[in-house]
């Protein structure tokens, strides 16, 4: 199993918290990783982007230029998702914030709102959170059970009581996932 | 029957390479005197820098480290670092210290490097053959100011006073400006060596002492004439004596 | 037992590597991509009692290095390619003067002040002896976090073992990606080989004093130093020179990669197997010594090469020189792709590039071409 992503956002959206512990639940669940993270000048400033990939073997190219999964966080970083997107890779769009759509039909394509589950739960600033549950559940890449303990050792000692938060957020986001994949 | 003046065990009992009425053999001296007398020949080190002195390793009887041109306090800061019970002497000459080593001078004193720097000032590039300094003194002739030092006409700008640029940085606690022209400025010059050696082995912050030295080959003078210039041209210009000395509580210059 | 992975940037497991390594101190200059090893150093080398200079400049903190090393101390210093420029002065010093350092080079693109993304540009300036005068010095080049972590942690004892500075020549992008990594223990104090020849220490020795130089001004006297020298250099590439082949039995063309261009065509690889095609990959972990005696020996064997590089092409200008004379006493063909100025290639302009070479071996016209990103 190798699962390359590819996060795009604006920085702020928290896209470089979200890899790290993608990649760090990964580890803890006994996979390879590799996490490259670059932030650009380029056009209105604050651009965050992400190679991500996850595997049970070793992995080559940490730079994902064809990836089975794609984040689109806003709206700017949907034309680059959908220009490197491989055939037949989860795309999933962070419908609170991106009101375009890709114009391939080769993507499958799953819209998660973040920003509005994030604030049910009780803070816009997790809607990152929730696209990493949404991740989890789309591709099965990183199953993030043992969360909480996961959580404990990636968090300092002070962030530890937001940690039930954390986990609300990402567990909505895998419902998100899981009832559009059965509606 | 006592001896009371010998060649210092610190020397080796050779002759040195350096020019008839060149000062550096008589700073060697008065280092090794000091070392000698303060009982820390075994653990002293000397940074032996690009110049003239670069032969200071074939006369010093202990350990050396030879570093490129101008990083002789970059290089004493790394060895004084990693050895800071050892005494740490940081030989100097105007083109190492005052031109391509200005960085690395500022801030190892003001960083408070605890090595002693021993800025040999003579005004001139004796190695090299003669060049401008940064401390050579306006209209003094040098085979690049070949009219003499121009500082504004010519745009060579004006001779250095390192030792009161430093003065003002907080991490340097001694600076001195001593001679080896006479008899006199000689005893008074091992002085401050021997104080500033003290200061060091007591960790206190960076010390220096600038001498003022004869160049006789590239002023192109005999000895006791080059002597007779560094009192009447250099030391006007270039004041004697202790400059900062905050190495007593409420001392100062 | 081994410790748990962690999970670290290549500039922080390179920072810790080198503290369980022993280095006494650090001295450095910010310069990105490598600015959080600084970081990293001065948090955890200060913490421990040990030595941290942020210098005034990267020429000053090389010197610091040569003057820590010369007094006894494992030293250690780390920039980025225009830093590294500046460094070359007392890199050339310290080879001069047989003092062991370390130096990594989290290399970015170039010339000039360039970009701040990864690039190889610096293989040339890392190979030959990037300062003045007739020297070499070990250059290992990690594919990985791990492998960052693992080399420097022994540069040091190598660069003890052999007198010289020995470079980690990682790039942005190693320097900056995430990956786990397990950290190697750390060194005993007491098992670190005796430097008999440093400044500083000679009270209660009954030793000559230490002059540690590289100046000899008899054109002889230094002759016989360099040559000497040079000598211990035969015997650093006879024990020293290290590589990782793959597949490369099987497959006709082979891949000529290092650090991340390597992890790249390791990609193209493994696309290629899906496809069914066999590649290669032979990947140079010192970048010098150069292991160009097992390059010769696949050339004999009559494989063929594609140099993959994030320059122009300087690797592969060994990788001629090693096949060189070696089929039949012609050159065996070295195709070259590369991209640089930031620009990772990837692994499907790899493979393509692979596939038009395996395309035109298979119709027995295989010629080198020459392209825009082709030499």
């Amino acid at each position: 199993m190798t699962e390359r992503t590819f996060m795009a956002g604006f920085g702020g959206q928290g896209i470089i918290s979200l890899g790290m512990l993608w990649v760090y639940c990964a580890m803890k669940e006994g996979l390879e990783v590799t996490f490259f993270p670059f932030y650009g000048a380029e056009k209105r400033g604050g651009i965050a982007r992400a190679s991500v990939v996850v595997s049970s073997a070793e992995i080559a190219s940490p730079l994902v230029t064809s990836p089975d999964s794609s984040i689109v966080m806003n709206e700017d970083s949907l034309p680059i998702c959908e220009g490197v997107a491989r055939t037949g890779s989860v795309m999933l769009i962070n419908s609170s914030l991106v009101k375009s759509r890709p114009s391939r039909k080769d993507l499958c394509v799953v819209e998660v709102p973040c920003v509005e589950l994030a604030e049910e739960i009780g803070d816009a600033k997790i809607a990152n959170m929730v696209m990493m549950g949404a991740l989890s559940a789309a591709t099965g890449a990183v199953m993030l059970d043992h969360l909480e303990s996961v959580l404990k050792s990636f968090f300092p000692e002070t962030k530890h009581k937001f940690i039930p938060l954390n986990v609300r957020a990402i567990e909505a986001g895998q419902m998100a996932v899981a009832q559009k994949v059965s509606a | 029957m006592e001896v009371v003046y010998g060649h210092p065990k610190s020397l080796k009992p050779i002759q040195t390479k350096y020019c008839p009425g060149c000062g550096h053999g008589a700073i060697h001296r008065l280092i090794a005197e000091a070392v000698d007398e303060l009982g820390v020949q075994d653990r002293a080190i000397i940074m032996n820098p690009v110049g003239c002195s670069i032969w200071a390793d074939l006369y010093f009887d202990f350990d050396s480290v030879q570093v490129p041109h101008g990083r002789t306090p970059a290089g004493a800061t790394g060895v004084k670092r990693m050895r800071p019970d050892h005494l740490v002497i940081c030989y100097q000459g105007d083109g190492d210290l005052a031109a391509i080593g200005t960085a690395e001078i500022v801030h190892a004193a003001n960083r408070g490097e605890k090595f002693t720097t021993i800025f040999v000032n003579n005004a001139i590039y004796g190695m090299t053959g003669g060049q401008m300094a940064p401390t050579t003194l306006v209209g003094q002739k040098a085979t690049t100011a070949p009219h003499g030092r121009d500082p504004d006409g010519a745009g060579m700008g004006y001779p250095i006073r390192v030792s009161e640029m430093l003065a003002t940085l907080g991490g340097t606690k001694y600076i001195a400006r001593g001679s080896v022209d006479s008899a006199i400025n000689v005893r008074k010059t091992k002085h401050y060596i021997k104080r500033a050696f003290e200061a060091q082995l007591r960790g206190i912050g960076f010390t220096m002492v600038e001498i003022l030295s004869p160049c006789p080959t590239n002023w192109q003078m005999s000895p006791p004439q080059a002597a007779d210039w560094v009192a009447s041209d250099m030391i006007p210009f270039y004041r004697l004596g202790e400059i900062k000395n905050e190495l007593v509580e409420g001392g100062g210059a | 037992m081994a410790e748990e992975k962690r999970l670290m940037k290549g500039n922080e497991a390179i920072g810790e590597a080198a503290i369980r390594a022993g280095c006494d101190a650090y001295f450095g200059y910010p310069i990105t991509p490598q600015n959080e090893l600084t970081a990293y150093m001065a948090r955890y080398m200060l913490d421990s009692g040990r030595v941290f200079i942020q210098a005034e400049s990267e020429i000053a903190a090389m010197s610091m290095v040569y003057g820590a090393a010369a007094a006894g101390g494992r030293a250690m210093t780390s920039s980025s390619s225009p830093g590294v420029s500046l460094k070359q002065e007392g890199i050339s010093y310290a080879c001069g003067a047989d003092i062991p350092c370390v130096v990594v080079n989290v290399a970015r693109a170039g010339p000039g002040l360039g970009g701040i993304s990864p690039a190889q540009g610096d293989y040339f300036q890392s190979t030959r002896g990037g300062g003045h005068g007739d020297y070499y010095h070990i250059v290992l080049a990690p594919k990985s976090v791990q492998e960052a972590a693992d080399l420097t942690y022994e540069a040091f004892g190598l660069a003890e073992k052999w007198r010289m500075p020995v470079m980690i020549l990682a790039d942005g992008l190693i320097g900056q990606m995430m990956e786990g990594v397990v950290l190697p223990a750390a060194v005993d104090p007491g098992a670190r080989p005796d430097r008999p020849w440093c400044a500083g220490g000679r009270a209660g020795l009954a030793r000559e004093a230490n002059h540690v130089s590289s100046c000899i001004l008899d054109p002889a006297g230094l002759e016989a130093s360099v040559r000497a020298r040079f000598e211990r250099y035969e015997r650093i590439a006879a024990e020293r020179t290290r590589f990782e082949a793959v597949n490369v039995e099987k497959a006709d063309l082979i891949l000529v990669a290092y650090g991340t261009a390597a992890r790249v065509c390791l990609g193209a690889i493994q696309a290629a197997a899906k496809e069914g095609l066999e590649l290669g990959l032979f990947r140079p972990i010192s970048l010098w010594p150069f292991p160009k005696d097992e390059l010769a020996r696949l050339a004999k064997a009559g494989k063929r090469f594609l140099t993959v590089e994030m320059s122009m092409g300087q690797m592969v200008e060994d990788v001629r020189l090693a096949v060189n004379g070696t089929v039949g006493g012609a050159v065996a063909a070295v195709d070259f792709f590369g991209r640089c100025g930031g620009v990772i290639p990837s692994e499907e302009e790899v493979l393509a590039e692979a596939k038009r070479i395996v395309d035109a071996m298979n119709a027995s016209t295989a010629e080198p071409r020459s392209g825009s990103a082709r030499r």
